[in-house]
C-alpha cells in the first residue's frame, strides 16, 4: 500500500532533516521509500515542508498530492497543506503552535517546541515531533528511527536528541492507547 | 555492498568517484549544486582534485586539459551553465576527449526556473556545439540509476573518447532513495585505449576502428591537440576538405555504428502493447504508474523507458511493428517526439508535453492514454 506523508512547517524548524531521517529510518526497516524535500528560495523563517512516499510495492510517482499523514509545525504550513489531507488522514500538530479551525478528522496534537525547551534546546523539536510521529503512527519501528536519528545529529548531541526522541515517543504512544 | 539513502545528486557523485573520477571543474548552479558540494567534501578524501572555476566555459576546459593530463574528469551544471560549455563541448567532441558532463536540467529557455524541473536540454545535448558531431548521453529516472549511469557515463567517455552527457533532471536530482552501491571489484571500468606502439611509430589520431588510442601529457608520446581539423599526426589540416571527410565522418560513425552497443532501454509490459509510450528521466516514473493503471482496466498499453537517448535507437524503434500509436510524455515542447516520429512517422505518433516547473502526474498520463486509445 502506498502510503504519503508530508510534514510542514518553516525553514529552520527542522522540516527538512525530519523527512530526511524519516526515510533513512525507511530504508533500516527495509521498506520502499522516496523522499523530496520543498526545495526553493526560501531561507530561515520562509516555508518549508517534506514529502515521503512509503510503499511495499515499487514507488512510481514519487510525490505526494493527497497525504495520509500531515505533521504541521506552523499555521501558514496548517493552513496550506491541511486541505491536501486525506478525508480518512490524520493530521499531527504542535499544539503551540497550531490553532485549528473546525472540521478537522482525526488530529494528534503535541506541545513538541516546549518539550525541547524543557529538555533544554529548542533546537530538538523536530525530533519530538519525529518522535511522537513515530508512536503514533507505527509506520516506522523505533530501532530504525533511532539509528537513523543518532546517525544523523552531531556527536555531542546524541543523548540530547535521544531523550527527546524518547520524550516524543513516548507521547505517541500514550495517544495510541486512548 | 552498501546500502545508502542519497539524493540524485550525491549518488551521481559517488557514482562518479567510483568510476574513477579523480578531477572535478565546476561552477556551481541550481539545481546542480549538491554534485559540486559532494566532489568537494569526496574528492580531497580519494586524492583526487576539485576546482571551483570563475565560470562554466573555464569549467569545461579544465576538465579537458585534466582529461589529457590523464584523469578521469567531469563537471556539473544546469541549462544557463550548460550553455556556456558548449563552445568547449564541441572542443571535446573534435579533440576526442574522455569527459562526462553532468547537466540537471531545470525549465527554460536561459535562466527560467531555476529551482524546478525541466527536460527540454535534449536536442541541446545532441548538437549544442556547432560543427556535425555525434555525442552520447543517458538518463537516469532513479538515485539508483544517478549512481550506475553516471559510472557508465565515464566507461562510455573512455571506450569512445568523447565528452558524455548526462542528462538528469530536478526531479531526480533532489529525489532521495534507497542506493545499493555494489563492492568495487563488482564495478565493471573501463579505460581509455593506450598506445601499443612505440612513441616514434604513434600517430595520435589513427584509429583502425574508429577510436585511436590515447597517449597521454607526459606518457613519453607526442600530444597534439587542436580544435582545427587535424589529420592522423594531429596537424592542423584547415584547408584540406578531404582530412576534413575523413575526421569528421569518423566523429559521427564510431557513435553511430555502435549504436546498438550503446543502446539501453527498459522495456515494461511491452510484449502484446498496442500503444507504447515513451519517456525518459522521472517523467517515465508517471508513465510507469499509468502503464500500471491502464493495464488494470484491461488496456494494452507498454512504456519504452530510454536510459540512453544519444545515440538514438533508430533500428529499436524502426522494429516496433505491431505498436499501433506511440504516446511520448516529456517536460518539453516536443524533442524526444521528432526523433520517434522520423522513426515510424508522424501518423503514428502523438505527444503529451509540458512545458516545465512540475513533472506529468500518473492521472495526466493516464487521461492521454485513453484519448489516444479512442484515435488509434
Amino acid at each position: 500500500m502506498r502510503i504519503e506523508i508530508k510534514f510542514g512547517g518553516f525553514g529552520g524548524q527542522g522540516i527538512i532533516t525530519m523527512g530526511h531521517i524519516a526515510g533513512k529510518a525507511c530504508i533500516y526497516d527495509e521498506r520502499n521509500v522516496v523522499f523530496t524535500p520543498s526545495y526553493g528560495p526560501e531561507a530561515r523563517g520562509g516555508a518549508a515542508s517534506s514529502n515521503i512516499v512509503i510503499s511495499d510495492e515499487e514507488i512510481d510517482y514519487p510525490y505526494v498530492t493527497y497525504p495520509d499523514i500531515l505533521v504541521v509545525m506552523s499555521q501558514e504550513a496548517y493552513e496550506k497543506y491541511a486541505p491536501l489531507l486525506k478525508e480518512e488522514g490524520l493530521l499531527i500538530i504542535d499544539e503551540d503552535l497550531v490553532r485549528l479551525k473546525n472540521g478537522e478528522g482525526r488530529v494528534a496534537k503535541i506541545p513538541a517546541t516546549r518539550i525541547a525547551e524543557n529538555l533544554g534546546k529548542r533546537i530538538v523539536t523536530n525530533i519530538v515531533m519525529l518522535g511522537f510521529f513515530t508512536g503514533v503512527t507505527k509506520l516506522i519501528s523505533y530501532d530504525a528511527i533511532k539509528k537513523a536519528v543518532l546517525e544523523t545529529v552531531p556527536a555531542k548531541f546524541k543523548e540530547l536528541n535521544e531523550k527527546a526522541l524518547d520524550e516524543g515517543y513516548k507521547r505517541g504512544i500514550e495517544w495510541q492507547e486512548e | 555492498m552498501q546500502v545508502k539513502f542519497y539524493s540524485g545528486n550525491i549518488a551521481c557523485a559517488e557514482g562518479a568517484i567510483a568510476a574513477g573520477c579523480r578531477f572535478f571543474a565546476g561552477y556551481p548552479i541550481t539545481p546542480s549544486s549538491e554534485i559540486a558540494e559532494h566532489m568537494a567534501l569526496r574528492l580531497p578524501q580519494v586524492g583526487g582534485i576539485f576546482i571551483q572555476m570563475e565560470d562554466e566555459l573555464a569549467s569545461m576546459a579544465a576538465i579537458l586539459g585534466a582529461s589529457w593530463g590523464g584523469a578521469k574528469a567531469m563537471t556539473a551544471t544546469s541549462g544557463p551553465g550548460f550553455s556556456l560549455m558548449q563552445e568547449n563541448i564541441g572542443l571535446g567532441a573534435m579533440t576526442e576527449t574522455p569527459c562526462v558532463v553532468v547537466n540537471v536540467q531545470r525549465a527554460g529557455p536561459s535562466t527560467g526556473m531555476p529551482t524546478l524541473v525541466g527536460q527540454a536540454d535534449v536536442m541541446q545535448a545532441r548538437w549544442g556545439s556547432h560543427g556535425d558531431y555525434e555525442i552520447i548521453a543517458l538518463s537516469p529516472s532513479s538515485p539508483q540509476e544517478c549512481f550506475d549511469l553516471t559510472i557508465r557515463a565515464f566507461n562510455l567517455a573512455e571506450e569512445y573518447r568523447v565528452p558524455v552527457i548526462v542528462l538528469m533532471d530536478e526531479s531526480v536530482s533532489h529525489m532521495f532513495e534507497k542506493v545499493i552501491i555494489p563492492p568495487k571489484e563488482k564495478i565493471r571500468i573501463v579505460n581509455r585505449k593506450k598506445p601499443r606502439v612505440p612513441p616514434d611509430e604513434f600517430l595520435p589520431y589513427k584509429a583502425d576502428d574508429f577510436i585511436p588510442p590515447m597517449a597521454c601529457a607526459g606518457e613519453g608520446y607526442s600530444v597534439h591537440v587542436t580544435g582545427l581539423t587535424h589529420d592522423e599526426k594531429g596537424y592542423p589540416q584547415a584547408t584540406s576538405p578531404e582530412v576534413q571527410e575523413r575526421l569528421v565522418r569518423r566523429l559521427c560513425d564510431k557513435i553511430r555504428k555502435n549504436e546498438r552497443k550503446m543502446r539501453d532501454i527498459e522495456e515494461y509490459e511491452m510484449e502484446d502493447a498496442e500503444i507504447a509510450i515513451v519517456s525518459f528521466g522521472t517523467t517515465a516514473r508517471s508513465a510507469k504508474a499509468a502503464v500500471k493503471f491502464a493495464r488494470k482496466k484491461g488496456y494494452k498499453v507498454g512504456l519504452i523507458r530510454l536510459k540512453t537517448i544519444w545515440p538514438f535507437p533508430d533500428e529499436y524503434f524502426e522494429s516496433l511493428d505491431g505498436i499501433k500509436k506511440f504516446l511520448v510524455v516529456e517536460v518539453n515542447y516536443g524533442q524526444i517526439k521528432l526523433e520517434v516520429e522520423r522513426n515510424v512517422g508522424k501518423n503514428r505518433v502523438e505527444l503529451l508535453p509540458k512545458m516545465g516547473g512540475e513533472i506529468h502526474t500518473p492521472e495526466e498520463i493516464y487521461k492521454k492514454i485513453r484519448e489516444v486509445l479512442q484515435w488509434k
